[in-house]
């Protein structure tokens, strides 16, 4: 007869056991590399840790209550294994890659490493897993309970301690067992090679008992058949009419996304894998031990309902059957099976859990408002295993206050799938994580939250149905009286099972804001490379799996940092060259240490070496948080080298702009004082000969005696300034005219020479006129130039009649020369007069500048060499000042020769 | 040998219709065709009333007025101002300079010959 005390001692020995166990094998594991500890054996027994005393008692009561339906929650991961196993190697290898520590982890690092993500995840699988904890909590009590019977030698020292004070003392218990276990050591990549190998033992521990009982039952009961007749007389049959309906689907798909998604599975699957090909074996060795699991689940679940009385708890046959027979070592063989089953999932939930709660809740709050003086190693790991004992206790403070709520209830089964439907809500953005490139943080973000809002509305919250008569009427109308907010009947949705229905709307809004929001929203820099890194874990798979440099740069982290330095097209450009140059598709191009070297030189033109280097190192040391820092400087820095170049732009425009303005004001207001000068000086040239005309005339009008030679003078110095007047106003009129480019002529070619002779002709008079020599120097022969013939004509003769007129010299002497050089056709004309001072030289081009003296006689308006310069200017040539043989001004004609 | 008018006058035409006129008025006239040269001959001549061309060669007839009003000997003398620029700002420079009378070419006769009176008639009153 077992009792109550044997089997709690028997239970504390066995955890001694296990501790042993996983003291050894984690020395084991870390002395030797190669030891079974690291084989695909150990891998697939501890990713049975799936199977918890939900499947070693639950599934028999299921079996017992639902016939088949037990099955589904085997046949979920099955398919998994078997048929997606490529999804459960992309996992592993993008976890190993991204040093992933959890599912919280997983989908924050994808989702642009938000905290806020990881945070939201973790919280939810903290509450979504309390009901699981509190299964298992609820299984241990039963188990002993159902051992220590109603007898008073069975319950021994646990006479007087109700279920919750003993399931209080099994869930410390447990949170003491887990601190021990789990948190001896903080490890960089999380992997627990001691508490896997004692999950691996109990995974043995509890198959075999399984197994013994199973075995028992087929024995005792006479083979599988007579058990199904003889259940089959007594009216128990399989009921197989509810199978394939929607709750049966629901469970199917809820523990697909459970093997997936569920803390312990990942912790065992991806995060504790040490070699991504413990996948293959696992792909068929686990299905094969769940086979083995369920087996016997329904010889014994008919076999229970055909021999145990009426009302006993079908969830405890396993336990019961043997006692019945009196075969008190196999029943304490199967409370050890069961024992088993309820640790390894407790130990490895919590641990996963409490990971969770540890790095992405309390360290960041840490961080957040410590001092920094624990800064060191040291500190940080203490602190981080402070943080980890208080997250199990508070694990299974939940459990048990789940289950102290809920203990009225006693199916197991239901109470599992509840927290499956509640982790099941991260599976949409597991897997758009791995294959939907466009899924964005606030998507995952909403579509997590959103689906765990339903989840506590349709699934949670009507688990207290029976605890709380508050949720029971809310329940049956609704907030409010609001009858399609019901938990179970949302929006009208009435008849279906609920779990199926909690499961439909929560997945199906959850998948729906998923999809929406993803494409409604952008991403951030930072989530477009995770997402890739995600995405396209195999195409960038070469560099880590051929070398295996871990955190080795990838040519796509280069290019993102390139790209926000140099620019897109010279990123490209760039990279575009090196894979021609090593021959390989831009694509699949892996950095040489020499390209990195040389795309450093090309950053450090942008950014200077140093942040260069600084930058260029961290992606290719592959630290994964500076990376984020990086892009972040690598963004800000572009920014503001486009700013500041804008800048520069813009007010190099302004500038010019500016300067536009300012060279057009000059010039306008240069040609607004010109023209005032212009007529100031007109008006001035117009006035003089008019103010002898007036005054000679009124001379003559008034006074009639003056004697006939006076008035003979008179008249013809009227009639003089009359002439001076109308050539000044010529004059005025061609300068005009040949400035505004109109009395224009067709240049033609012309004889030069002739037209000096011309000149030198015309001239002839005015130059015996003032006894003036003329000295011919060298003579050009006939020379062919384009203009026109009067015009140059017209230059000379003002040129020689100026040289005439402002000569004061008592011998006045003129200087001609013309010639040919270098293509052009010079003519000075020089003479000993006065000559020009420093001072005039700029002015005497200007229009009505006469000579130094200012000297009146000579007739001259001061247009002469104005309208000189500009004949000469349209024969594209040119009239200078130059030093000439005599002391006096020589001005020099040049005309370019016609060939 | 003390004189009416000093013409200076660089214009020959309008010289010799300045110099018929005021000697038809019945004064006795002298006249230069320069800045410097007026200047030398107001001292020299000292003349009762000057008649001053602005654009002068060698030195402007603003010139030759700033010099004779600095002057404690010259500063008295009656000055006519001609001139054929008639903008309004040879005029305010004339005022500022302290000429007497600002005649523009072309000029009436008349006009010359009777401010010429009155510089006189003032010039007797005064001295």
């Amino acid at each position: 007869m077992l009792s109550a005390d044997f089997v709690i001692a028997t239970a504390v020995g066995y955890v001694g056991l296990l501790f042993v166990l996983a003291y050894f094998g984690d020395r084991r594991a870390r002395t030797h590399k190669k030891s079974f500890l690291h084989s695909p054996a150990v891998y697939t027994l501890s990713i049975s840790v799936y199977c918890t005393s939900w499947t070693f008692y639950g599934a028999v009561g299921n079996a017992a209550r639902s016939g088949l339906e037990f099955l589904t929650i085997y046949l979920g991961p099955t398919l998994v294994f078997v048929g997606w196993w490529f999804l459960l190697r992309r996992l592993v290898r993008i976890s190993h890659l991204q040093r992933i520590t959890s599912v919280a982890d997983l989908l924050s690092s994808r989702f642009g490493k938000s905290n806020r993500l990881a945070v939201l995840v973790t919280c939810i699988a903290v509450v979504g897993i309390a009901p699981y904890i509190a299964l298992q909590l609820k299984a241990v009590t039963s188990s002993i309970q159902a051992v220590a019977g109603s007898s008073e030698f069975g319950q021994g020292s646990l006479a007087g301690i109700d279920d919750v004070g003993l399931a209080f003392g099994i869930a410390a218990g447990m949170a003491l067992f887990t601190i021990l276990f789990g948190t001896r050591h903080v490890d960089a990549k999380e992997q627990h090679h001691g508490v896997v190998a004692a999950i691996a033992f109990e995974a043995v521990v509890k198959l075999a008992a399984l197994v013994a009982v199973g075995i028992f039952v087929v024995y005792v009961g006479g083979g599988f058949e007579n058990i199904f007749s003889q259940a089959a007389e007594i009216g128990i049959t399989m009921d197989a009419e509810n199978t394939f309906d929607a709750r049966w689907l629901t469970t199917l798909g809820l523990s697909v996304a459970a093997i997936v998604c569920l803390p312990r599975q990942f912790q065992v699957t991806v995060v504790e894998n040490s070699d991504e090909n413990h996948l293959r074996v696992a792909s068929w060795a686990f299905p094969a031990y769940m086979l083995l699991m369920s087996l016997f689940i329904l010889p014994i679940a008919v076999f229970g309902l055909t021999r145990m009385p009426a009302g006993s708890n079908p969830d405890m046959f396993a336990l019961t059957l043997p006692m019945a027979f009196g075969q008190d070592a196999l029943a304490l063989f199967a409370f050890i099976g069961g024992f088993s089953s309820a640790t390894s999932m407790i130990i490895l939930e919590s641990i996963a859990l409490s990971i969770m709660v540890s790095n992405h809740i309390i360290m960041p709050l840490v961080l957040r408002y410590s001092s920094g003086g624990s800064g060191d190693g040291q500190g940080m790991s203490r602190m981080l295993l402070i943080a980890r004992r208080f997250s199990i206790v508070l694990i299974l403070s939940l459990g048990f206050f789940y289950f102290f709520f809920t203990r009225d209830s006693d199916a197991l089964a239901p109470i599992g799938l509840i927290s499956f439907t509640a982790i099941a809500q991260f599976f949409p953005a597991v897997i758009a994580a791995l294959f939907w490139r466009d899924a964005s943080l606030k998507a995952a973000t909403a579509a997590i939250a959103a689906g765990f809002v339903f989840w506590v509305w349709c699934s949670f919250l009507p688990s207290f149905e029976s605890v709380s008569p508050r949720i029971a009427l809310l329940m049956s109308q609704g907030p409010w009286g609001i009858s399609w907010l019901r938990p179970e009947a949302m929006f009208g949705l009435e008849g279906l099972d609920p779990l199926a229905h909690a499961a439909f709307w929560s997945l199906s809004i959850n998948v729906l804001t998923l999809t929406v929001v993803s494409l409604l929203t952008t991403q951030s820099a930072l989530e477009r490379i995770q997402a890739s890194v995600f995405v396209d874990v195999f195409k960038r798979g070469q560099v880590a799996r051929g070398n295996f440099v871990r955190g080795s740069a990838t040519a796509n982290d280069l290019f993102f940092v390139a790209e926000r330095v140099l620019g897109e097209r010279r990123a490209a450009a760039l990279f575009e060259a090196e894979a021609r140059e090593s021959g390989v598709d831009p694509d699949m191009l892996e950095p040489s240490p020499g390209f990195i070297g040389r795309l450093e030189r090309e950053l450090a033109g942008s950014i200077g070496a140093a942040s260069a280097h600084v930058m260029l190192s961290k992606v290719v040391s592959g630290s994964e948080v500076s990376l984020e820092e990086m892009m972040q400087m690598a963004d800000e820095t572009q920014q503001v080298i486009e700013y500041s170049q804008q800048l520069e732009k813009t007010s190099a425009e302004l500038r010019s702009t500016a300067q536009q303005l300012e060279d057009a004001n000059v010039q306008l207001r240069e040609l607004d004082s010109q023209k005032d000068e212009f007529l100031s000086q007109v008006s001035h040239e117009v006035r003089t000969p008019m103010t002898s005309i007036r005054s000679f005339s009124e001379i003559l009008l008034d006074d009639q005696d003056i004697d006939p030679g006076q008035r003979q003078h008179f008249v013809s110095t009227i009639h003089q300034e009359s002439l001076r007047l109308t050539k000044l106003l010529d004059e005025i009129l061609d300068l005009s005219a040949l400035e505004r480019g109109e009395r224009a002529w067709d240049n033609v070619p012309i004889d030069a020479e002739a037209a000096l002779d011309r000149a030198l002709t015309v001239c002839e008079a005015l130059l015996r006129q003032r006894g003036m020599k003329v000295q011919l120097g060298e003579r050009a022969q006939r020379t062919m130039v384009e203009g026109d013939a009067d015009r140059l004509c017209q230059v000379f003769i003002n040129l020689i009649s100026n040289a005439v007129k402002y000569n004061d010299s008592d011998t006045p002497l003129l200087h001609i020369s013309s010639t040919v050089r270098a293509g052009s056709y010079v003519v000075d004309i020089a003479d000993n007069g006065p000559g020009i001072g420093k001072r005039e030289r700029k002015l005497i081009f200007e229009k009505f500048w006469r000579g130094p003296g200012g000297v009146a006689d000579q007739g001259g308006a001061g247009l002469g060499l104005a309208i000189s310069r500009q004949i000469i200017a349209r024969m594209n040539g040119s009239l200078d000042l130059v030093q000439g043989p005599l002391p006096g001004a020589c001005f020099r004609v040049r005309l370019t020769v016609l060939r | 040998m003390a004189i009416d008018v000093l013409i200076a006058e660089d214009e020959p035409s309008i010289l010799e219709s300045l110099d018929f006129i005021l000697r038809r008025a019945g004064w006795t006239i002298s006249a230069v065709t320069d800045g410097d040269a007026a200047l030398d001959a107001v001292r020299r001549l000292k003349p009762r009333v000057l008649v001053l061309d602005v654009m002068l060669p060698k030195r402007s007839g603003f010139e030759v007025l700033k010099q004779i009003r600095a002057d404690v000997e010259t500063r008295a003398l009656p000055v006519l101002i001609l001139t054929a620029k008639g903008q309004q700002q040879d005029r305010r420079i004339a005022e500022e300079f302290g000429a007497d009378v600002f005649v523009t070419k072309p000029y009436a006769n008349a006009d010359v010959v009777g401010a010429v009176r009155h510089l006189l008639g003032r010039d007797a009153g005064t001295s």
